[in-house]
């Protein structure tokens, strides 16, 4: 049984070993070896890079399997915001939640309405002025998880409330037994994903159980919605779709619907990081709250969205625009605060330490400054690591060698043929000028 | 390790910091020391990147201890006592407009620090040197 759940997989059958993969990884989790790439697990925080990077598509993100349907007798669909954003400019919710019945769910539960639940009590949470600052968002699962490996240290920053899928879920799965008396085991709650991220959310919670049963790529289930869109647009069910709620599938989203404090939003995993490094420095305590999403644009970024990127942002900002006007009354959410708290604080996941032992660690980073400056610094990924630091620890490790580096090879190879060269002049004592 | 720090080389300030940050990830030092030592160490290349003319600045690690050590060529600060005190600051006008130079990075690595030791010497240079202690699961 391996260790970590995820979502991120090499499909070796496509995998060339081109290393093109191995430099964009946030946390130097790929690895090339005997031609084909490795992820180390402990590290891989599921963020997509990789696929989205690769030239081959041989990173794929594993997702449920729409027949997973037939295991329950109730089917609730949970699309995340960033869905509505994939269509023409004349689709609007209220088709796409049709489409979605159409296909064989028997209810929707749109997050936009538990992300609104979640930005009531955020904008409490925050007015509260909880330290350390800034508070950082809990929402997207790549950056969350990058912290556990990267900035261990930051984690007491992000705020302890659960995310708008597992508030939605929860809502609806509460809805569902009121209403049709339907036991937990008969209900199947299913999150329309634009990341692998949120599917390793679902599979291996931080808690002890997730709300979701599982999630369909946004991707997939793309095509069966628009099959279905012709013939949803006259019955269009009536969705509530608030604003501030779609908004979250976008960069800024969340602060929208936070509003008047001062807010940072950043994008993009490389970015994100930036961010979390002048933290960690102790800068921004004057901010209250940022909004980390490891995709450019915010969730319309995701890797398994259809639509692309800058396209998808024009159609969410005038589908915001529209829903703006047409407000629908919202459900009454639960107000006691515990409701929406995450069940326990965030663990640290050290995958980086060279050594359980604290001396031998030391003789090992020294080892590694060593290595590493003797190493060419072209950071070429030739050898299988991300840079030549890299391939240093890993030679420490004992995962490589110092032969990897193709220039360290030729080095020893010019060595190596000077000296054939030099014995093949040497002649034998009983070699006289007579022999040839 | 050691890096050397170029004077108003704002761009690059902050890269010596995350490389010291990242050995002693490797090391596998406590959560809270790490970041204590990476406050210490970015305030301390900042002070060289603004004051200074150029600077070196260097970590040795132990088991039980960071050290960092910054040690520059630059005006040197007049009044020591003075130059602690959170608000207090030399840095020229433009240096502040950028966000920079608040007065509150020296007070930052001694509250950072399990102790620091600064000398100075007018129109020669600073040497500043900061010890962490890493908590172990003892304490
Ligand atoms: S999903 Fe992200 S963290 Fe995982 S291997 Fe790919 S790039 Fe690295
Ligand atoms: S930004 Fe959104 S789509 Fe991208 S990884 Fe985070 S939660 Fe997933």
């Amino acid at each position: 049984m391996p260790h970590y759940f995820h979502s991120v997989m090499l499909d070796r059958d496509k995998c060339k070993g081109c290393t093109n993969c191995i430099k964009h990884c946030p946390t130097e989790a790929i690895r090339v070896r005997e031609g084909q790439a490795i992820i180390i697990e402990e590290r891989c925080i599921d963020c997509g890079e990789c696929i989205r990077i690769c030239p081959n598509r041989a990173k794929l993100a594993i997702t449920d399997p729409l027949e997973k349907l037939a295991d329950y007798q109730y089917n609730i669909a949970l699309p995340a915001p960033s869905l509505y954003a994939q269509f023409g400019p004349d689709v609007l919710p209220g088709n796409i939640l049709s489409a979605l019945l159409k296909i064989g769910f028997d209810e929707v539960y749109e997050v936009a309405v538990g992300a609104v639940a979640v930005s009531n009590h955020l904008r409490r949470y925050i007015e509260h002025r909880p330290r350390p600052q800034p508070v950082i968002s809990s929402a997207c699962p790549a950056v969350v998880r990058l912290m556990q490996v990267r900035f261990p240290g930051l984690l007491e920053h992000i705020a302890p409330i659960e995310t708008p899928m597992e508030v939605s879920a929860r809502l609806a799965r509460e809805k569902a037994r009121q209403e049709h008396g339907l036991a937990d085991k008969a209900i199947g709650i299913f999150f329309i994903t634009p990341c692998p991220a949120k599917v390793t959310a679902v599979k291996q919670p931080f808690g002890k159980r997730s709300y979701v049963d599982g999630a369909f790529s946004m991707s997939d289930i793309y095509g069966a919605i628009l099959q279905r869109l012709s013939d949803a647009a006259d019955d269009s069910r009536n969705s509530l779709s608030p604003a501030l709620g779609v908004g979250w599938g976008k960069t800024g989203g969340e602060n929208h619907a936070i509003k008047e404090h001062a807010l940072l939003a950043v994008d993009g995993i490389h970015n994100v990081i930036n961010v979390l490094e002048e933290i960690e420095r102790g800068e921004l305590a004057d901010i209250d709250y940022v909004e980390a999403q490891a995709c450019t644009g915010g969730c319309i970024g995701g890797p398994l969205t259809p639509q692309n990127l800058f396209v998808a942002r024009v159609r969410m900002e005038k589908l915001l625009k529209k829903l703006a006007d047409c407000r629908q009354p919202l459900p009454d959410f639960p107000s006691d605060p515990d409701y929406y708290r995450l069940p326990g604080p965030i663990p640290p996941r050290p995958t980086l330490q060279l050594s359980d032992d604290i001396n031998q660690a030391i003789t090992m980073l020294e080892e590694v400054e060593h290595i590493t400056a003797q190493l060419p610094g072209l950071d070429c990924g030739s050898c299988g690591s991300p840079n030549c630091r890299a391939l240093a620890e890993d030679i420490v490790r004992g995962y490589a060698e110092n032969s990897y580096c193709v220039f360290k090879l030729r080095e020893r190879l010019q060595l190596l043929a000077s000296e054939i060269v030099d014995l093949a002049h040497k002649q034998p004592p009983a070699m006289g000028k007579h022999v040839k | 390790m050691e890096f050397s720090v170029q004077g108003m080389d704002f761009n690059r300030a902050g890269e010596a910091a995350a490389q010291i940050k990242k050995a002693l990830q490797l090391v596998g030092m406590h959560v809270d020391t790490v970041r204590r030592a990476v406050i210490v160490a970015y305030e301390a290349e900042l002070n060289i990147v603004i004051h200074a003319r150029q600077g070196r600045l260097a970590a040795y690690i132990h088991p039980d201890r960071v050290e960092i050590e910054a040690v520059d060529e630059g005006p040197g600060i007049p009044d020591i006592s003075q130059a602690m005190r959170e608000g207090y600051s030399t840095a020229p006008d433009h240096i502040r407009k950028m966000g920079f130079g608040a007065g509150m990075g020296l007070p930052n690595i001694k509250k950072s620090a399990s102790h620091m030791q600064l000398t100075s010497e007018v129109n020669v240079g600073t040497r500043l040197t900061a010890i962490i202690n890493n908590q172990t699961s003892g304490d």
